[in-house]
């Protein structure tokens, strides 16, 4: 069973989530990975040492621009010419135009939002949560190719020191998949991530007593490198934005590390965090739901908690 | 102009999954999907802004999706198109994009528009399949587009900011929840919805092989429901002055720090 | 001192008042009908059968000759009821036609019990008269709703959902019309950018069909001097729905535990439990609002009574699925309104207070009345005659006395008030009036409005269940089963006198099953602030009832009820 994965690079590196899914691949048997881009030759190297016995590079100005179109001829064409049982990506909004428009290119199975892949009664399975992440659906594959989208972080990449051998690919594009073109690429500005983008959120609820605690918030998200959000109950009494605001009429969000200060974890609040990779609480009160569904509670005074925890945030990083 | 909108029924209040079928039970009451509502928007929003053309719905799902597809309406669209047939139910990626594609191609608009995804399934990805269907060039994920000379204009939000893309009409567009706010229907939109042309078609009016479509002609398939993996070992520690160590260690063993 | 939340009124609402868009942007329609529930659907669905039959009336009435506006997402997202329902009332409407049988329900009643309670026991006693079910059909009222709703439509009914109906237009003593609430409004009233301003409804008849506390009904009621004999008093009904391992069997009325028997605590209510179908039921506990202990909460009386083993034995291995709550009107027939109608104007169902309440049983009232508003309305279009001259819609106020509602209203007009006396005297005295067909005892017996009794306090939340998350909940979790995803940047729809006494505000941090009210700050000598949490509404009037004021908020706000 051969797999392939499409390795997503950003300023002249790979992205860690694809080589994560790239260390599942290789879990599973033969691994092979495809860097796609312009003046990428460089890359090739690197998938080698995280599990890839074979790269396939694309290098073509047509490239150059992180379109997904041209992507799909080119992976379309390695599909075909290689016989690819399994087409993996790490979700991003490149892939998943990448991988939707591959599986009605090859008219191919696509399963989006996976947390797994394992081989059950001989057969590849995909462990997908649904629902708010409360049920987890086991997902298939009729035939191959089979085509799956991994959430981010769902694996970690695996130094493996292995080396790869290298086949460059030429591919001829539609001409469709050339008429849209990038003017221009715009970083977002480091005030710090938006919410739903953020990998680390750090929230406060009604525990903060007044607004003036939020400061106690930013600081351990600045130390910590993530957002600040808030709950209703915070927005509703005028401490903090509504664009902050975590839960069901709010955002939902999914980042590695959830820090809830303060916050009692009523349903209305849950469901918008749950899906969170960890979920730390602190809290006053030991009866607070949060505790149910938390990975690690700490029942205290946030106040007292907090500021602790930022401090030794820094001198660890620092160190 | 003639502008194309996707629109999806899902269903209304607490979402279950109905063991027996381990899909998503739809048994209840169903509303227009709310990320299509902002595709719906920037439609209405382009065709005010240039002073003619026609936005067409263009859906697929059972006659009661109708229901959904008239709240587009109420809002300003045109009128509708729905693909309706059983042997259509139960469709993945693969078969939807299918008979969406023969939908859309029978319409022929300058410019398709997607919202965000689909609140049930949580899928951000038909309208990529439905441009490679149709070879149409895609800009996804726009929280901000004009239409100018012919082209379509915007940028695109990606994890690590914007893209300014370019693509010449026709093309295949999806839309950020970013991009607007869409408009209450006024009362008059609501009286007048019900009159605006509904059709509802079959897939052998659109020339479509029932075998292609529905559970059929899909390549994925659902086989079980579990509950999820128990949260790991959680553990609740109390505060004697030390629980902000133990916390910094905790992040460090799982390598968040 | 004694508090009585009647001593601290809200701010005076302003529901009446002229049109006041530019006449050409008014929208004209024939009949407007306020309220997409049993009443307001009878109504639409008779008016449209009618039509059919009349073109010279169609002509009249313009290109809509029949709106249907409900502030709920949909008809039946803001319909809660048990219910068993008397099937008459579909009968008369749909006479001759197969939707008299075809309309959803969950069968007949196949058997019933009455249990009056204590804290460990169920003694089981032989259902009072008034409470036989033989032939009635158990109904989800959402669901009926919903249906309703498609029907009405096929007949040419305009539906126009998530509209609210914010003021009665009002012109030299008639009614034209009514006036729609904003859309797109934030927190402290500013446009937002989708802002929708209301427009006005111009219409040759209006019908309110509010259901219980009526908004505009009340103003109407006010302004055309239509008062009935005493003041409308109400109870609070707490439902939930849930998923059952086994079937239940028959249809269940209780009474007693937990609610208090002695005369001075004033509580009068009980609770239901019935079979929809195999596999789920529908429970709820119903208390008046006339009780004196602020810290009763009704969302918590009925957590403690999953807690007793009748309860315990359907529950087990079931699953809850739904939440919500709604006021009743109690008063009966001595509330009503002293007349139904005014210049352009009827009014109906729960909205009039037509609920016969020791029979548990209003539905069938509602349809009844609605189908009577329509032919009275539809006589008044005829050629030749104009819904706005004084009289000439009293022919439905002359239709409802010869109806049953009218009759069955009329036999048990004191059961309810001799539960004032506590519940064994009263079920004594209900008894007798009963058998004697309302003879006994002669004279009528005057009802306080719910927020001028006394308050006093029992101690008794120390002994509410704490949630445990399988059959007791917390009243937020149970908001969001009711479908509750009310944007929260809304102005605030509530209206409450401030600073009230603290008794007060604790009052209705107890009353509310929805959790809107807090008790804030002391701001001087025992007075405190109230905070609220206005998107938690579940818009079931209670606070109406106990004196503050429930408007309309925006339209599509509030529950999603799918079954209730």
């Amino acid at each position: 069973m051969t797999t392939l994965v499409f390795l997503e690079h950003h300023g002249g590196e790979l992205l860690s989530g694809s080589l994560g899914v790239l260390a599942k691949a290789a879990s599973l048997g033969e691994a092979h990975a495809a860097v796609l881009g312009s003046g990428v030759s460089g890359l090739a190297e690197e998938a080698g040492r995280f599990g890839a016995s074979k790269v396939f590079v694309v290098d073509d100005p047509a490239l150059e621009a992180p379109l997904p179109q041209p992507r799909v001829d080119a992976l379309a064409q390695i599909v075909r010419e290689h016989g690819v049982d399994n087409l993996l990506f790490a979700q991003s909004v490149l892939a998943s135009d990448i991988a939707a428009a591959l599986a009605a290119r090859l008219e191919a199975g696509l399963n989006w939002q996976l947390t797994d892949l394992v081989v059950e009664g001989g057969e590849l399975v995909g462990k997908q949560p649904a629902l708010g992440d409360s049920v987890i659906v086991d997902v298939g594959w009729k035939q191959a190719p089979r085509l799956a989208l991994f959430r981010s972080g769902a694996f970690d990449p695996v130094e493996t020191g292995g080396q790869a051998t290298v086949e460059a690919v030429t591919v001829s594009f539609e001409d469709f998949s050339l008429a849209a073109h990038m003017l221009e690429q715009l970083q977002e500005e480091s005030t710090g991530p938006s919410i739903e983008e953020a990998e680390i959120i750090v929230a406060g609820g009604r525990g903060l007593g007044g607004p003036e605690s939020f400061t106690v918030i930013e600081e351990l998200a600045a130390a910590l490198g993530g957002a600040v959000a808030a709950t209703r109950a915070v927005v509703d009494a005028g401490w903090y934005p509504y664009s902050t605001q975590v839960g069901q009429t709010g955002k939902t969000v999914s980042p590695k590390l959830y820090v809830a200060c303060g916050i009692s974890g009523a349903i209305q609040h849950k469901v918008g965090m749950q899906g969170s990779g960890v979920i730390i609480a602190i809290n006053k009160d030991p009866n607070a739901p949060i505790f149910e569904f938390c990975d690690l509670g700490v029942v205290g005074d946030l106040h007292s908690v907090v500021p602790k925890l930022t401090e030794l945030v820094k001198t660890r990083r620092a160190g | 102009m003639k502008i194309a909108v996707c629109v999806k029924q899902v269903p209304e209040g607490t979402k279950r999954i109905d063991p027996a079928s381990k899909r998503l039970d739809r048994s209840g009451e169903g509303a227009l999907n709310a990320y299509d509502a902002n595709a719906v928007e920037e439609a209405l929003r382009l065709k005010e802004g240039s002073g003619d053309g026609e936005v067409v719905l263009v859906s697929m799902g059972p006659a009661s999706a109708l229901d959904a597809i008239r709240k587009a309406l109420a809002m300003g669209a045109d009128r509708s198109v729905l693909v309706s047939d059983d042997a259509a139910a139960g469709s993945d990626l693969v078969a939807t994009s299918y008979v969406l594609a023969a939908a859309l191609e029978r319409e022929g608009a300058d410019l398709i528009l997607f919202g965000q995804q689909a609140a049930d399934s949580d899928g951000a990805v038909l309208w990529a399949a439905v441009a490679d269907r149709l070879r149409r060039p895609l800009i996804s994920q726009l929280a901000d587009l004009s239409i100018e000379g012919g082209h379509v204009h915007g940028k695109r939000q990606t994890e690590f900011g914007y893209d300014v893309i370019d693509a010449p009409l026709p093309a295949v567009v999806a839309v950020s929840d970013a991009i607007n706010e869409p408009r209450y229907p006024s009362l008059k939109g609501i009286m007048g919805a019900k009159k605006k042309p509904q059709d509802v078609v079959g897939l052998g009016e659109l020339g479509l092989d029932p075998a292609r479509a529905g559970q059929a002609g899909s390549r994925t398939a659902v086989l079980a429901l579990g509950a999820p993996a128990p949260r790991g070992e959680s553990r609740t520690i109390e505060d004697d002055g030390a629980a902000a160590g133990e916390i910094v260690a905790y992040l460090e063993e799982k390598r968040l720090l | 001192m004694t508090v009585r939340p009647a001593d601290y009124p809200p701010p005076a609402a302003e529901a009446v008042g002229p049109a006041t868009d530019p006449v050409d942007e008014r929208i004209e329609v024939g009949v407007a009908i306020v309220g997409a529930g049993p009443a307001g659907l009878a109504c639409a669905i008779r008016f449209g059968q009618l039509l059919e039959e009349s073109p010279e009336v169609a002509e009249r009435l313009g290109e809509v000759p029949l709106a249907v506006l409900d502030k709920g997402k949909q008809p039946g997202s803001h319909l809660l009821s048990g219910a068993v329902m008397n099937p008459r009332g579909l009968r008369r409407l749909f006479r001759g036609l197969p939707q008299a049988e075809e309309f959803p329900s969950f069968g007949e009643v196949h058997g019933e019990a009455v249990y009056v309670l204590s804290r460990s026991n169920a003694l089981r006693i032989p259902p009072p008269p008034t409470m036989r079910n033989h032939g009635n059909v158990v109904v989800s009222l959402s669901q009926l709703g919903r249906w309703l709703g498609e029907q009405a439509e096929e007949v040419g009914a305009t539906i126009l959902p998530e509209t609210a109906a914010a003021k009665l237009l009002v012109d030299h003593g008639t009614v034209r019309g009514i006036r729609t609430g904003d859309r797109g409004r934030g927190r402290e009233g500013q446009e937002l950018g989708n802002f929708e301003p209301g427009s006005d409804i111009v219409a040759k008849v209006t019908v309110l069909a509010e259901g219980t506390q009526g908004y505009l009904t009340d103003a109407a009621v006010k302004q055309f001097g239509l008062e009935g004999r005493n003041p409308q008093v109400y109870a609070l009904g707490v439902k939930e729905v849930w998923k059952v391992a086994k079937p239940l069997d028959r249809v269940i009325h209780t009474m007693g535990w937990p609610l208090r028997t002695a005369a001075r605590y004033r509580e009068f209510g009980g609770s239901w439990i019935y079979p929809l179908g195999d596999d789920m039921v529908s429970l709820g506990f119903v208390v008046g609002l006339d009780y004196r202990d602020l810290e009763l909460s009704a969302h918590d009386l009925l957590q403690e009574l999953k807690t007793h083993k009748l309860l315990r034995r359907i529950l087990d291995g079931g699953e809850r699925l739904e939440w919500g709550a709604k006021t009743i009107p109690e008063g009966g027939f001595l509330s009503l309104p002293r007349q139904l109608h005014a210049p352009g104007l009827l009014i109906c169902g729960d909205g009039a207070g037509m609920v016969n309440v020791p029979a548990l049983k209003g539905v069938h009232y509602a349809l009844e009345s609605g189908r009577l508003a329509a032919e009275a309305a539809f006589a008044a279009l005829q050629p030749g005659e104009t819904p706005t001259r004084v009289g000439a819609l009293a022919s439905y106020d002359e239709a409802v006395q010869e109806s049953f509602i009218w009759k069955d209203l009329e036999e048990v007009r004191n059961q309810r008030q001799a539960f004032a006396k506590g519940f064994f005297v009263g079920g004594a005295l209900a008894s007798a009036m009963t058998v004697t067909k309302g003879k006994v005892p002669g004279r009528a017996r005057a009802t306080e409005p719910d927020a001028e009794q006394p308050l006093l306090r029992s101690g008794r939340a120390e002994q509410y269940p704490a949630p445990d998350g399988r059959v007791t909940f917390d009243k937020l979790s149970s908001v969001f089963l009711s479908g509750n995803k009310t944007r929260d940047d809304q102005p605030n729809h509530i209206r409450i006198a401030e600073p009230v006494p603290r008794d007060v505000a604790e009052l209705w941090a107890h009353m509310c099953p929805a959790q809107v009210y807090e008790v804030g700050d002391e701001v001087e000598d025992g007075m405190v602030t109230v905070k609220l949490a206005p998107s938690n509404c579940v818009q079931c009037g209670a606070i109406t009832a106990k004196g503050g004021r429930l408007t309309p908020p925006e339209g599509g706000s509030g529950p999603e009820y799918q079954r209730t």
